[in-house]
């Protein structure tokens, strides 16, 4: 039995399946109301003691017919001990598009939730300081998103005093 | 002594304060020497020390994800030069694995070996770039001079094989752009020897400078388990005592057959990231010289060549049929081209038809080459990995470096996401500089290593 297997048998009511991603990855698509008990969980579980958040990014499967939802997060976290990765994928509605923040489990994760906000547009519930990280606070829109045009242009924003 | 109505009690001033706490607050950066590349860190001052500090980075971004998704997967390769400018192949050489590996396949041997040596050099001009910088800031000039000296050795080399300095899009899906030029090993040999010269001329300058030592000692201190939570990794975990790296923990090309030390720290301050950089070089310098030993032969590189053609000449007669000794016949390209023919290609590139493109002769002197070319470069066509993703993590100069590519199974990545080394460790930089001289954001934040083109992509 692989990593994503074990996890989506212990913690089975928070995840919804266990799958691999090219190479054989191990890769859980977890449920994004439950999403902070369960890295928690995966934290501080002797079995898994997840203890680094590696990285922690959207995709935006707009134009993918198989994809109920619109987004999707991916957490992509390590044990230095265990040597073991996984990656956490949590299908996110565009109509919702908000989760829970890691920030609490990792702090690595402020950062990176930023980053989403930023891209996506998908908020985090209780994050400390979500605001744009990369573009400026005037910006309009996510571009990160499929339907943001890669060549729009935005109006030239002056000093602020 | 008379008082004019109006004036101001000095007497009164002094009694405030010393009664109310007085903060100052600073900009540093965004345009600022000591801050590499641009990046604005805001701190609150009380007297010389630091109460708060607040990391704004963004300033460089030139939306490198986006781009990546507008064009084949070829074409993210020049982007991903730009990523970490000052180590640019091993960018190269992460993306083209993670393609590698949403693709299944697997580059030839040869380019495997030559991959790690082009890595480590890389890996070497950073450190010495990230050792140089910060040592000048604290005064020492003649160190910077010399490390860059030392980085020329290797950019030399590094120009030779690749054509260029920085922008040098080496590597490729399934292989490499091309061989090793002749006199290769030698010349790395001798670049090699004097960059190891140089060490020993800056350990000698430094690990006994008072001056140096001092500045850097117990200074911007991280813990083992700060370091763990804010997801850093390289150089900067390792300083703390943490002996992961990529390279061991999940060995990718030939590293598991090279015999290579992780050195670590105890302390995580800057000192110890100091002697876990330069000892990372001399590891560098091993792993380089043994795969330079273990390189296997490239056999089309060193077979007989008969007639040379020029690519007009050779394609007239291919349309006649005259194609008898065509086996045998070189082509003469232009110098954009170089590296691009049988004598230089086919030992650094998978023999799958799927990702590479065939060697010049091949295109211009048979239908088969001619129609391979095409099926990859032309609009629609070209490398189609399968639907799914990939991740595929390598040790950056920082840290670890990683590609997840999305793949919807047309001939454009649908998102090439990349998990910057410096990007965790900027965003653990207030804890290591609050508590701090003012002064010791300069060794503190010269020691981060921040790339900007790699931290805001």
């Amino acid at each position: 039995m692989n990593l994503a297997e074990k996890i989506k048998q212990k913690y089975s009511s928070m995840v919804l399946e266990a799958t691999a991603i090219a190479g054989g990855d191990p890769t859980i698509v977890a449920k994004k109301e439950t999403i902070k008990n369960l890295m928690t969980a995966l934290r501080d579980d002797v079995d898994f003691q997840f203890n680094v958040l590696m990285d922690l990014f959207g995709v935006d499967y707009l134009f993918w017919e198989e994809k109920e939802k619109r987004f999707e997060v991916v957490y992509n976290i390590y044990s230095i001990s265990k040597k073991h990765r996984l990656f956490v994928k949590v299908p996110v509605k565009e109509t919702d598009a908000a989760l829970d923040s890691v920030t609490d489990v990792w702090p690595a994760a402020n950062w990176f939730e930023r980053e989403v906000w930023d891209m996506f547009g998908i908020r985090f519930n209780g994050h400390p300081n979500l605001k744009r990280i990369l573009m400026y606070e005037e910006f309009k829109g996510h571009p990160l998103r499929k339907d943001y045009p890669y060549n729009k242009r935005q109006p030239l924003i002056g000093p602020m005093h | 002594m008379t008082r004019r109505n109006g004036d101001r009690d000095d007497q009164e001033i002094v009694v405030l304060s010393l009664k109310e706490k007085r903060s100052m607050l600073l900009n540093v950066g965004p345009q600022h020497p000591a801050m590499h590349g641009i990046v604005h860190i805001t701190v609150e001052l009380e007297g010389e020390t630091v109460t708060s500090a607040d990391v704004e980075i963004g300033y460089l971004h030139r939306a490198f994800e986006k781009m990546c998704e507008q064009g084949p997967y070829n074409n993210a390769i020049p982007y991903t030069d730009r990523l970490n400018y000052v180590s640019p192949l091993i960018n190269n050489i992460g993306y083209c694995l993670a393609v590698e590996k949403l693709l299944g396949v697997k580059a030839p041997e040869r380019a495997q070996y030559i991959r790690v040596i082009m890595s480590e050099i890389s890996r070497v001009t950073d450190h010495l770039t990230c050792i140089g910088a910060s040592a000048m800031e604290l005064g020492a000039f003649t160190v910077f001079l010399y490390m860059i000296k030392a980085r020329e050795y290797l950019y030399e080399i590094l120009e030779e094989v690749t054509g260029a300095r920085l922008t040098i899009s080496y590597a490729r899906v399934g292989g490499l752009k091309s061989d090793l030029p002749e006199g290769f090993e030698e010349k790395c040999r001798k670049a090699l020897k004097e960059t190891y010269k140089i060490l020993k001329e800056v350990e000698a300058l430094l690990n006994k400078n008072r001056i140096f030592v001092d500045r850097l000692k117990d200074i911007g201190v991280i813990s083992q388990q700060d370091a763990l939570a804010y997801g850093v990794t390289g150089p900067f975990l390792r300083s703390t005592g943490v002996d992961y790296d990529v390279r061991k923990a999940q060995p990718y090309l030939v590293y598991d057959r090279l015999d290579f030390d992780i050195p670590i720290g105890e302390h995580g301050d800057n000192l110890d990231r100091y002697y876990v950089r330069m000892e990372e070089m001399h590891q560098s310098i091993r792993i380089t010289e043994q795969a330079l030993r273990d390189l296997p032969k490239g056999e089309i590189s060193a077979g007989d060549f008969g007639r040379v053609l020029t690519a007009a000449e050779m394609v007239d007669q291919a349309k006649m049929g005259q194609t008898g000794d065509f086996k045998t016949v070189e082509v003469d390209l232009d110098p954009t081209l170089e590296g691009t023919t049988k004598r230089y290609h086919d030992d650094v590139y998978s023999d799958d038809k799927r990702v590479s493109l065939p060697a010049k002769e091949d295109t211009y002197g048979n239908i088969e080459g001619l129609m391979n070319h095409f099926k990859l470069v032309m609009h629609g066509h070209g490398l189609r990995p399968p639907k799914g993703e990939a991740y595929f993590p390598v040790e950056g100069a920082n840290g670890e470096l990683g590609f997840y590519v999305v793949s919807d199974g047309s001939d454009r990545p649908y998102r090439v996401r990349v998990r910057p080394p410096c990007f965790a460790i900027m965003s653990a930089l207030h804890k290591m500089v609050v508590g701090e001289m003012v002064a010791d954001i300069v060794p503190t934040f010269g020691s981060v290593n921040m790339i900007g083109g790699e931290l805001d992509r």
